[in-house]
């Protein structure tokens, strides 16, 4: 009975050799402008992380040249970029598009996990602890990013939604609630 | 039409169910007064009294899973859990434990008792006492009986009676079960937990991922493999040269093809499993069996829908509803 899905999509190599380049401090302040903003919109999924809400959890893209190490120690957000993966007290590995996917609602993370899409090393309970927490934030990427280029909004979302009909990956919540919820 | 009872681990996951058609949604508070106390998992007090609301709002029901077992000079908790459940606007609370269903019978007369599939009530004897003794309405069946014995079940109780028909399956001792104890000190039926996320360690070892459960090495999956849930009950051992599942394979329920069976056989509500999970298998499942419970209401034929993506092991079952056993 066993029905396997389609594998999730993998980020275009062009997409990995044009990040090869970029060195990291920039794309570090501006991953961690991008991660202070959601923090602070999003304060729930911080309070829902509990006791792991000082860890550090190294996020590797199998499909890019960098990993990010998320670190939530000292009570604040750092996202920094990394040539390999930085000691950290656990590892979440699979395609770009699996954790953009989760984040989205797309995803489920066990479903990835049981298709070996998604590889976990390290504190389990933190990791559960993130993921949970993140799936309850109803996370929307394109929204942030709109949100922070000003007057460019309506360009930036005509591009991520151009670029997500080309990659296949899913850059925007796909869950949207019309009308809200309470 | 048959009641679809959907799980949510998270208030984005009881809005998900909701929007997705779930008549009921089941959750649990942030501790362990349920059988899914996870990290990161479940309602505040605060959370749960604006989930109630907003699935009043859309004509949909909140069920609150009290269904672990209160440990002896403990109780208070429950007790606690029960109040904060009625405060928030409850539908019904899922219990298990007796002494539990004796305090919400009493102190809570007005809040709806269903009994949770752990209190393995399988036959009318049971049943009738748990309905009796506590006016207990809902009886939430074991994955133990065929269709057959729930049709025969439902002629002799006065209790409405509630199936799994998707997601996760347990070893047939539901309410009994210490398996993960041994291994961790701590178990779904005392804890809330089973194979607790602090105790699992993953290893990518050469083509292999290998999972240990309070350091035992209890499964060691090939590259090609879909990778199980780190139970022991679903453990592949080696004993004597042959390596297989000694308790259960890693499969999981889907027994949509017998809803029909099911209504027939007098069946209330069905339930799906999975507070542990994503939005996105809410989502999923959830519209897929509204969908199902729908056309069998209409008389259609059943809907197709892959899930089995979404299960352990990649595959479905119809588990104990048409037994074939190894």
């Amino acid at each position: 009975m066993a029905d396997h899905a389609p594998s999730i999509p993998r980020l275009p190599r062009l997409v990995g050799a044009a990040m090869r380049p970029l060195p990291l401090m920039p794309v570090s302040i501006a991953l961690s402008a991008l991660s202070r903003r959601i923090a602070k919109r999003h304060a729930s999924m911080f309070r829902r992380l509990g006791e792991h809400g000082n860890k550090r959890f190294a996020l590797d893209p199998t499909d890019l040249p960098m990993v990010f190490l998320m670190d939530l120690r000292g009570g604040k957000v750092r996202l920094s970029a990394h040539r390999t993966a930085p000691p950290s007290d656990a590892r979440i590995a699979g395609p770009m598009a699996g954790f953009l996917g989760m984040m989205h609602g797309a995803y489920d993370g066990d479903a990835l996990f049981f298709s070996r899409d998604l590889v976990v090393e390290g504190d389990t309970s933190a990791v559960v602890a993130l993921r949970n927490a993140i799936d309850d934030a109803e996370l929307d990427l394109t929204e942030e990013l709109a949100e922070m280029a000003g007057p460019m909004r309506g360009f930036l979302r005509a591009a991520i939604a151009q670029a997500e009909k080309q990659s296949g990956v899913v850059l925007h919540r796909v869950d949207t609630l019309a009308g809200g919820w309470t | 039409m048959m009641e679809l009872v959907c799980p949510a681990g998270t208030p984005a996951a009881l809005r998900a169910a909701v929007e997705a058609g779930a008549h009921s949604v089941y959750c649990g508070f942030s501790d362990e007064t349920n059988a899914r106390n996870f990290p990161g998992l479940n309602f505040s007090t605060e959370e749960l009294t604006e989930a109630v609301a907003g699935a009043h709002k859309r004509g949909a029901k909140v069920l609150v899973a009290l269904n672990t077992f209160p440990r002896a000079g403990g109780e208070k908790l429950w007790h606690q859990r029960l109040a904060d459940a009625e405060a928030a606007g409850a539908d019904a609370v899922i219990l298990a434990d007796v002494g539990l269903l004796d305090y919400a019978a009493t102190h809570h007369p007005r809040l709806r008792r269903h009994l949770s599939v752990q209190a393995a009530a399988a036959n009318p004897d049971a049943i009738n006492f748990y309905a009796e003794t506590f006016d207990v309405k809902r009886v939430v069946l074991p994955r133990v009986l065929t269709v057959q014995e729930i049709a025969e079940i439902n002629k002799e109780i006065d209790a409405e009676t509630e199936v799994f028909v998707f997601g996760g399956l347990c070893v047939m001792a539901e309410g009994r079960c210490s398996l993960s104890s041994y291994a961790t000190g701590k178990s779904p039926n005392m804890n809330g937990v089973c194979s607790p996320a602090s105790h699992v360690a993953y290893a990518e070892e050469g083509n292999e991922l290998a999972a240990r459960l309070g350091g035992f090495t209890i499964n060691r999956t090939p590259k090609d493999r879909p990778a199980p849930y780190p139970t022991l009950c679903k453990g592949c051992f080696t004993s004597e040269n042959q390596t297989g599942h000694v308790f259960e394979d890693p499969v999981s329920l889907d027994a949509r093809h017998l809803i029909p069976a099911l209504a027939k056989a007098g069946v209330t509500a069905l339930k799906i499993e999975g507070r542990q999970r994503s939005r996105a298998y809410v989502a999923e499942v959830v519209r897929t069996f509204r969908a199902a419970v729908e056309a069998v209401e209409e008389g259609r034929p059943m809907p197709e829908g892959a899930l089995a993506r979404l299960a352990e092991g990649q595959a479905g079952t119809a588990g104990a509803y048409a037994k074939t056993w190894r």
